[in-house]
C-alpha cells in the first residue's frame, strides 16, 4: 500500500484534505469514519497493465491508503469527498462551536 | 598452498554496498514514484506500439502539452496548488510548479499517429500516451 501524498488547510468554515491518488478511479475509493478515524482507501484496476511489457520505469503502480485521526470539532455526517484529475479533495466541515467568531469591544 | 588474487571481503563489502543502496532507494518508500524528474513516466510495449504512461495528478489537461519531433517526446506543462488567502495550510506535501520533460525511444515514431488520452486509460486520470512507430 502506498502512502497518497496530502495538503491539508483549514478555513474559517472546515477543514479540507487532498490527496494524490493517480490512478484510482471513483468506483474504487473507499472513505469511511469509524471511532473518530478517516480512512481513504484506492484501489488500482490492474487489469490496465495487462498486455503491457514494460520496457522502462520510473514509478510503482499500487493501492493507497491513508488514515486521519479526526477530532470531535469535525461534523462527521457532513464530510463531503470528490475525485478529478486524480486527486481525492475531502471536505471537512467544523461543528458550529468551533468556527470562528467575533467580538464585539464595548 | 593456494594463491587467491581477490579479496573475500571484496565480495562482502559489494554486497553490503548494494542492500545500502537499495535500502537508501524509493523503491521501498511510501509514494509510488521517486525522488526523480517530474513528472515520472512508464513505457510500455503492447504489440507493435508504445505507450507512455504519465502519473500526472492535479494536473488539468488544459495545462498540458505533448510534442513530438522524431524519436523524441516532450511533456511540458505546470501544476497549480491554491489553498485561497483565508485558508490556513496545516500540511504541504504535494508539490506544483512548472514542469518540462523530453524522453526518446530507440527508434523514430510517427508524430502524427501519437495519441494522449488524459483520462481514459484505467479511468484514473493518468494521462496516456500511445506511440505508433
Amino acid at each position: 500500500m502506498f502512502v497518497p501524498v496530502t495538503d491539508i488547510f483549514e478555513t474559517d468554515d472546515a477543514l479540507t484534505v487532498m490527496l494524490e491518488m493517480p490512478g484510482v478511479a471513483k468506483d474504487r475509493v473507499d472513505v469511511r469514519v469509524e471511532n473518530d478515524v478517516l480512512t481513504i482507501e484506492g484501489q488500482i484496476d490492474f487489469g490496465v497493465y495487462e498486455n503491457l511489457r514494460p520496457l522502462y520505469t520510473e514509478y510503482n503502480v499500487g493501492n493507497y491508503a491513508r488514515t486521519f485521526q479526526l477530532s470531535s470539532r469535525i461534523e462527521q455526517d457532513r464530510i463531503s469527498a470528490a475525485l478529478k484529475d486524480g486527486v481525492m479533495t475531502l471536505v471537512l466541515p467544523k461543528v458550529e462551536r468551533a468556527k470562528p467568531r467575533k467580538i464585539h469591544v464595548n | 598452498m593456494s594463491t587467491t588474487f581477490s579479496s573475500p571481503f571484496d565480495a562482502i563489502f559489494a554486497l553490503q554496498r548494494a542492500l545500502d543502496a537499495r535500502h537508501q532507494s524509493d523503491w521501498f518508500g511510501s509514494n509510488t514514484a521517486g525522488t526523480g524528474a517530474f513528472p515520472p513516466i512508464n513505457i510500455f510495449q503492447q504489440r507493435d506500439d508504445f505507450v507512455a504512461i504519465v502519473e500526472l495528478p492535479g494536473v488539468d489537461k488544459v495545462d498540458l502539452e505533448i510534442e513530438a519531433k522524431e524519436s523524441t517526446i516532450r511533456i511540458s506543462g505546470k501544476k497549480e496548488i491554491g489553498f485561497g488567502t483565508s485558508a490556513g495550510v496545516h500540511r504541504r506535501e504535494r508539490a506544483s510548479g512548472g514542469f518540462d520533460r523530453t524522453f526518446s525511444l530507440p527508434i523514430d515514431i510517427s508524430a502524427e499517429a501519437i495519441r494522449a488520452d488524459a483520462a481514459s486509460r484505467s479511468a484514473g486520470e493518468h494521462t496516456s500516451v500511445c506511440l505508433y512507430p
